[in-house]
């Protein structure tokens, strides 16, 4: 990549690397403000594609779950497999007991809401994972880091945080250097981790991509025969890092419900662990 | 990206800090989802799940009840069978045994009759021997009286001589009679 970025240093009209201030489209509905500020900027293709995964979402599966018939047709089928993915493979597998249907529907929706906005990133003209930008990221991260210490605190009052973060089975003189430890984990690093890990795979993956799409423009415009001949590398490069971002977005996606899975079983199960 | 890092660096915008309105949309966003995931989505394939699996273990369930209920009755046929056998032999040895004793009370009354007649035969022909006997002691006392008294030419009307020589009469005859069975 600074290999790529070397003609940028060398000549003044060189190629320009892209910066995340790319990743982030003019407004559509300007009402003000730049990036990187709160409660500036305006309506931009970022939030309308948010808003535009929920409406995909919920019509697919509206549509996929109206018929109930008993032997399923295919749009039926794939809504059926597609629920009863999370639902058992994440729902039931980590979660378990009796009622974990009650915290399907929250995995349900994580899954394909951060599923379908990490997809928008390897569809063309879309082409932005919606998690790139932070604040979506720590918003669904939120829900889930308020939903996993309500469900502890419902399930065992205000001695979940006592079970939470002081660990069974420890001699009593670790106890001081092992709370800190323990709530620094749980609730300070957590949250933290959860949605970092989401905006900046997605982040990277599409800086990347960007980054190859604006080089291979600039090889491929930029006259010299050794540039264009490097251009087909860099988009032979690039294919493979579109494939391999496609892959993550959908691993992405999957780790961020097992994890919200896990964060509540664990606080359903504290007095276990 | 260490390059774009730097560049971001340099323009003063730090890609952590988030918009607030695409936090508040993506809020709004899940929220819509999870209402209708948890209104519509959910319910519908829950039941429809439900359904099938009703319809599937309904169906096992049946088909078992079925298999039961065929293994029940032929366990009650083939018990009925053995029942049913072992009623007609008890029967055909009730038979035969009524059989036998019906014949031996037969017999029994065959030769009871047999021997009531028997004693039955006797009484009479003892009887009408009996009768015989009389009958012909006073035939042969009359007709001898009468043939004697032709022969004599005389009334044996006297009754005490004509007992007396009837009496003498059968006297001998029986002594003929015992010498000749001796």
């Amino acid at each position: 990549m600074i290999a790529l970025a070397l003609p940028a240093e060398t000549t003044d009209e060189g190629f320009v690397a892209p910066t995340i201030e790319d990743t982030h489209y003019p407004d559509i509905l300007p009402w003000g403000g730049e990036y990187g500020v709160w409660f500036e900027g305006g309506f931009g293709k970022q939030m309308l594609l948010v808003i535009f995964s929920v409406i995909l979402i919920a019509s697919f599966f509206m549509a996929a779950s109206r018929r109930r018939q008993m032997v399923p047709g295919k749009l039926q089928f794939l809504g059926e497999s597609a629920y009863g993915f999370v639902r058992n493979s994440i729902g039931k597998d980590i979660i378990g007991g009796r009622d974990y249907l009650k915290y399907v529907p929250w995995l349900f929706a994580a899954f394909f809401f951060v599923l379908v906005n990490n997809i928008f990133g390897a569809i063309p003209l879309l082409q932005i994972p919606t998690f790139s930008h932070p604040g979506s990221a720590y918003a669904i991260a939120a829900i889930f880091y308020i939903l996993w210490i309500a469900i502890g605190v419902k399930k065992h009052g205000l001695r979940y945080f006592k079970l939470a973060v002081v660990p069974s089975g420890v001699p009593w003189y670790i106890m001081p250097l092992l709370i800190p430890i323990e709530i620094i984990s749980n609730f300070l690093v957590r949250p933290v981790t959860h949605s970092l890990r989401l905006f900046a795979t997605m982040l990277a993956g599409h800086l990347i991509i960007t980054l190859a799409g604006s080089a291979i423009e600039y090889m491929a415009l930029s006259g010299s025969i050794l540039l264009q001949g490097t251009g087909v590398l860099v988009l032979g490069g690039a294919v493979a890092m579109y494939m391999l971002e496609a892959l993550i977005m959908v691993l992405q996606a999957y780790v961020f419900t097992l994890l919200a899975a896990i964060y509540i079983e664990g606080a359903l199960h504290a007095d276990a662990h | 990206m260490f390059n774009a890092a730097i560049m971001a660096a340099e323009e003063g915008a730090n890609p952590l800090v988030p918009n607030g309105w695409e936090i508040l949309v993506t809020l709004a966003g899940f929220a819509v989802l999870m209402f209708i995931v948890i209104k519509f989505v959910m319910p519908a394939f829950e039941k429809t799940f439900a359904e099938r699996t009703e319809a599937i273990e309904g169906g096992i369930a049946k088909a078992e009840a079925a298999q039961a209920e065929a293994n029940a009755a032929r366990e009650e046929y083939k018990q009925q069978l053995v029942d049913a056998r072992a009623e007609a032999n008890r029967i055909r040895e009730e038979a035969r045994a009524e059989g036998a004793q019906i014949l031996a009370s037969l017999k029994e009354k065959a030769a009871a009759e047999s021997a009531r007649i028997t004693e039955q035969a006797h009484v009479q022909i003892e009887a009408e021997r009996q009768a015989a006997v009389v009958s012909l002691r006073a035939e042969v006392g009359t007709l001898a009286t009468e043939l004697a008294s032709r022969i004599v030419g005389e009334s044996l009307a006297d009754d005490a001589r004509s007992a007396r020589v009837v009496d003498r009469f059968l006297a001998d005859l029986d002594n003929q009679s015992a010498g000749a069975a001796k």
